[in-house]
Order: C-alpha cells, then structure tokens, then sequence
C-alpha cells in the first residue's frame, strides 16, 4: 500500500518537476527572443520547413475530415429532418475545433518530432557544447527561431485547413448526398461569426508554441546516445499531443 | 615532484594564473567524479591534463569553459570567477576561448566553410569577405586544402578534428582546449595533429589546456603534464619531472601496465 502511494507521489513530482522545466524554458526562449543578434534567415528558414512543408499534410488530413464530418452528420441529421444544418456544423467544428486541433497535432508529428531528433543528435553529438563553446546559447539559436516559427505558421496553416475541410464538407454534402449547393453554402455561413474564426487561430498559435517548445525541450535534455535521441523524439510527440489536448479544453472553455 | 595543492601563495603575485581550478568538486547523480581538484595554468603555458577513461577529463575541461558547474569550488580565468557569473555574461565571455572537441563536435546542418565561419559572423561585422580570407587562413594553419564546400559527414575523422581546430582559432582566442585530440586516428596522423597543436600554441601564443591518454602526444605538446586519477590531480610536473616520477599510479600509467594502483582504484 505504501509502495503504491509512493509510486503515484513519484509519479506527481516527475509531472510538477517537467511542468516547471517546460515553463522556465518557455520563459528563457522569451526572454532570449527580444535579444540581438535576431538571425533573421534562420527564422524564415524555420517558417518554410514548418510551414510550407506541411502543407501536404494539412491538406490531406483537413479535406478529409471535412467530407467525413459532412457525410457523418448527413446521415444522422437525416434521421431528424436536419439536413440543412450540416453546413452550420461541418463550419463550426472545422473552425472551432478540429481543424486547428488536427493541424496540431499533425504537425507534431511530422516537425515537433524532428526537432526532437535534431536538436537531440547535436546533444550527443556535443554540438549544442560546441555552440556554447562558440559564445552562442542554444536558446537564442535553436528554440527562438523554431519557437517563433510555430507561432507565426500554425495559424496560416490552420486557415488553409479551415478552407480545406469547409470545402471537403461542401463536396460530399452536395455531390454525393445531394444537398441543394445554394442552401448549403448560405446555411454554412449563417450562424458564423468572427469569433468562431478567431479561437481557433488562437489556438493554433498556442498549439503551435506547445509542440515546437515541447520537440525543443524533450531533444535538449536527451541523454544516452542514438537510443536517447529515439527516447526523446517519442517522448515529444507524446508530451506535446497530450499537451495540445488538455489545453484545448481550457483554451475553449477561456476563449467560448 | 610537485603535487598541486595550490595552497602555497604565488611566487609573483603579478603573474596571476591564467586559470585556476580551486578545489573542484562535482558529481553526477550521487557518483563523484572530481573530488578536490586543483590546478593552476599560467599565461602562454601549454599543460596536458592525462588519465584514464572515464576518470572526469572531459568534465574538467568544461568546468574551464564553463560548459558544467562545480557543486563546489571556483573556476578562475584571468582573475574572475566564471562560477559566479550571470548566462549571459558567461557566454559573452566565452569568445575568449576555443575548444576542439573529442569527435569534432562540427554542426553537420552546415558546410565545413560555414561551420568555421560560424564564430566570426555570429561575433564580429567582418564582410563577407573578411571572413572568407579568415576562414582560409584558419584551414591553412591546420593545413586543410579544398575542403571547404564539403559536409563534415564527408570527411575523414582526422579531417573533421582539424577543422573542429580551425574553428575553435577563428576567433583568435586566448585560451585554447583540446578534448583528445588524436584518440582514434594512426599514429601518423596522431603526430601531425601534435605538431600542429605544438604550431598553433607557438604561432597564436595562446595557453594551451590538451587532455589526451597518449603519452606520446602529451610529451611532446606539454610545457607540464598532470595526471587525473580519483578525481583529483596525483602528479604535475614537465615532461622529464613526470617520466622520472616515482609514483607507482603515474608509473603504470606511463607504462601501459594491466596491473597496479591504477586498476586496482578503478574495480569499484
Ligand atoms: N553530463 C553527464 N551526466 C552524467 N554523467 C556524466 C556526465 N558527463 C560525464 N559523466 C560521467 O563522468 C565520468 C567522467 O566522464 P568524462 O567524460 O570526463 O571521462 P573522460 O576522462 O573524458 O574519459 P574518456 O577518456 O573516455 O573521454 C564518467 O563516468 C561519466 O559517466
Ligand atoms: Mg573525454
């Protein structure tokens, strides 16, 4: 009995040990943010290969679950006469809440993980003692601009992600369950309102901190070699989804 | 034989050591690994730290350059305690000093040019042009030709230490360290790599800390050698004073013997 409290007490303090951790890198990557030099090319460096490259990814996993989400709803719908709101739903769910949810954590896996394995093989490697040895803090060089990248490009990719799923929705909703298209497209955008579009770029900038932070951190602190580096890309994926998903909920319930 | 207890005031007290461990202590996860280490490195002094694997030479070199902090102790450079200062100030501090490391430690994201660029555009307005002169410079000085448009992972282990060496001297620092520079290269090339550590400690006039477990390398290169075992320094003296020592740890060590207080101290 004892030993099992013991174990959910160690349990705790591993979390309240990681959470001050993640903060006080949060605030170290802020604070080194506002200080020159800026590096410049490096950030837009990063902004493409988060941003640009993900557009396949986002493309994919938002027009498909747009049409899935039309034809789900459809069906149910029907069963209650509510054919018409499909669109209502198909819009409010893709802005408020999937689109930037799926992009996040679509992106974890695709760029949250690499920074983890990147900046976990210069850790090993002892680049990241060279950089320091060079008069660089590994801050200032490698989160900053990862960092900034995921805030500035989530939310770019969320609104295309938004368009996507919309018009996937709108696609199967009229081409395969025969919707009327004008009644459609006037019933997505009927109960819209700019706030709907808002909380989810917030969102999405937010989730776009998590899961670059978290790839950031979880590769800084790799110990042990190559099986470290395969240790701290998981642990990144699976920090920063649970992450993005438990703030979801808070952020929805600040943001309505 | 001088063993380093550094508690005997300075002969000149205007020669202030260049460096100055006091009483390092440090532990990883409840295991020590130096205990009480002291050592003194004078201005333009070329001092090889040796010992076995494992005994804390890597760490000690980055107690110099501040990459680890002590649990205790101080670690002087030109008179200031690099301990107590602030992240920042440490890092700007940092350009005083170039460290090869033991693999080369080269940033693989970028070319061998940019690599040693690296320092010079992060720390100086040189134009573009000034940089690439220095950048050639650096490869001449550790006689590296045509290599600079290739990727570290295309180079030869012994190529990616040599310009791990042209970095660290881009910014003509003034304390240089050097974290086994030969291990895992033929002896060949391991002389090469001692005669251009010998060259460049000349040419820069810099103060000079190499760890290496060869003797060879460490004869050659040492104005003094110290010996690191049980985390603290047994043995420091010149070349000759440590060949001729009498202690049996150093002895074995010299020796290359299975047997004695070496192996004995490490079967913990
Ligand atoms: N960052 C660290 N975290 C935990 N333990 C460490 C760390 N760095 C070094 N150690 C431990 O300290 C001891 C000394 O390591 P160090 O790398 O200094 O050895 P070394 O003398 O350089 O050996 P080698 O000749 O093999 O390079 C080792 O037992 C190592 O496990
Ligand atoms: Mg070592």
């Amino acid at each position: 009995m004892i030993r099992v409290l013991e174990q959910i007490g160690r349990v705790f303090l591993r979390l309240f040990e990681e959470t001050g951790l993640w903060f006080t890198m949060l605030w170290r990557t802020m604070a080194w943010s506002v200080r020159p030099p800026y590096g410049v090319g490096e950030w837009f460096r990063q902004m493409v290969r988060l941003g640009v490259d993900s557009i396949p990814v986002v493309f994919l996993t938002a027009m498909f679950t747009g049409m899935v989400l039309a034809l789900q709803t459809f069906i149910g719908f029907q069963r209650v006469h509510a054919e018409s709101f499909v669109g209502s739903v198909v819009a409010l769910a893709m802005l408020r809440e999937l689109s930037p949810v799926l992009v996040g954590l679509m992106v974890t896996g695709r760029v949250g993980s690499s920074m983890a394995a990147e900046i976990g093989t210069m850790r090993v490697t002892e680049q990241i003692d060279a950089l320091e040895a060079l008069a660089t803090d590994p801050i200032q060089y490698l989160f900053v601009p990862r960092v900034i990248a995921g805030i500035v490009m989530l939310p770019f990719l969320v609104v295309l992600g938004d368009a996507l799923g919309i018009g996937g929705g709108y696609l199967v909703a009229v081409r395969l369950m025969h919707a009327n298209p004008v009644q459609y497209e006037i019933n997505t955008y009927q109960f819209l309102d700019m706030n709907d579009v808002w909380s989810g770029l917030i969102k999405a900038s937010a989730f776009g901190l998590i899961l670059t932070l978290t790839g950031c951190v979880r590769g800084y602190y790799t110990t042990g070699g190559a099986e470290g580096v395969g240790r701290s890309t998981t642990a990144a994926v699976v920090n920063a989804s649970l992450i993005i998903l438990l703030s979801d909920f808070f952020l929805t319930k600040l943001l309505f | 034989m001088t063993v380093a207890t550094n508690m005997e005031p300075q002969s000149d007290p205007n020669a202030e050591p260049m460096i100055s461990l006091q009483h390092i202590y440090k532990s990883f996860e409840g295991k020590e690994v130096l205990r009480d280490l002291s050592i003194d490195i004078a201005r333009g002094e070329s001092v090889v730290i040796v010992g076995g694997s494992g005994t804390g030479k890597s760490v000690t070199l980055k107690h110099i350059i501040g990459l680890l902090r002590p649990d205790s102790g101080h670690v002087m450079i030109e008179g200031r305690d690099i301990t107590e200062m602030r992240p920042v100030e440490l890092n700007r501090f940092r350009q005083h000093f170039g460290m090869a490391f033991q693999e080369g430690a080269l940033f693989d994201s970028m070319s061998v040019f940019e690599n040693i660029a690296f320092p010079l555009r992060r720390h100086t307005k040189m134009t573009e042009e000034a940089i690439a002169a220095r950048v050639e410079e650096c490869l001449e000085q550790v006689h590296l030709h045509g290599v600079d448009g290739k990727r570290p992972s295309e180079l030869s282990g012994g190529m990616r230490r040599r310009v791990g060496f042209a970095r660290a001297i881009s910014l003509k620092p003034e304390i240089l360290l050097f974290d086994e520079p030969t291990t895992g290269l033929d002896p060949v090339i391991s002389d090469v790599v001692a005669d251009l550590i010998v060259e460049m400690d000349r040419t820069l006039n810099t103060t000079t800390v190499t760890i290496t477990h060869d003797m060879k390398v460490a004869f050659k290169i040492a104005d003094r050698v110290a010996m690191l075992f049980q985390g603290h320094i047994v043995e420091d003296g010149t070349p000759a004073e440590f060949q001729r020592s009498e202690n049996p740890i150093v002895q074995q060590f010299i020796e290359g013997r299975a047997e004695g207080p070496l192996t004995d101290g490490t079967n913990e």
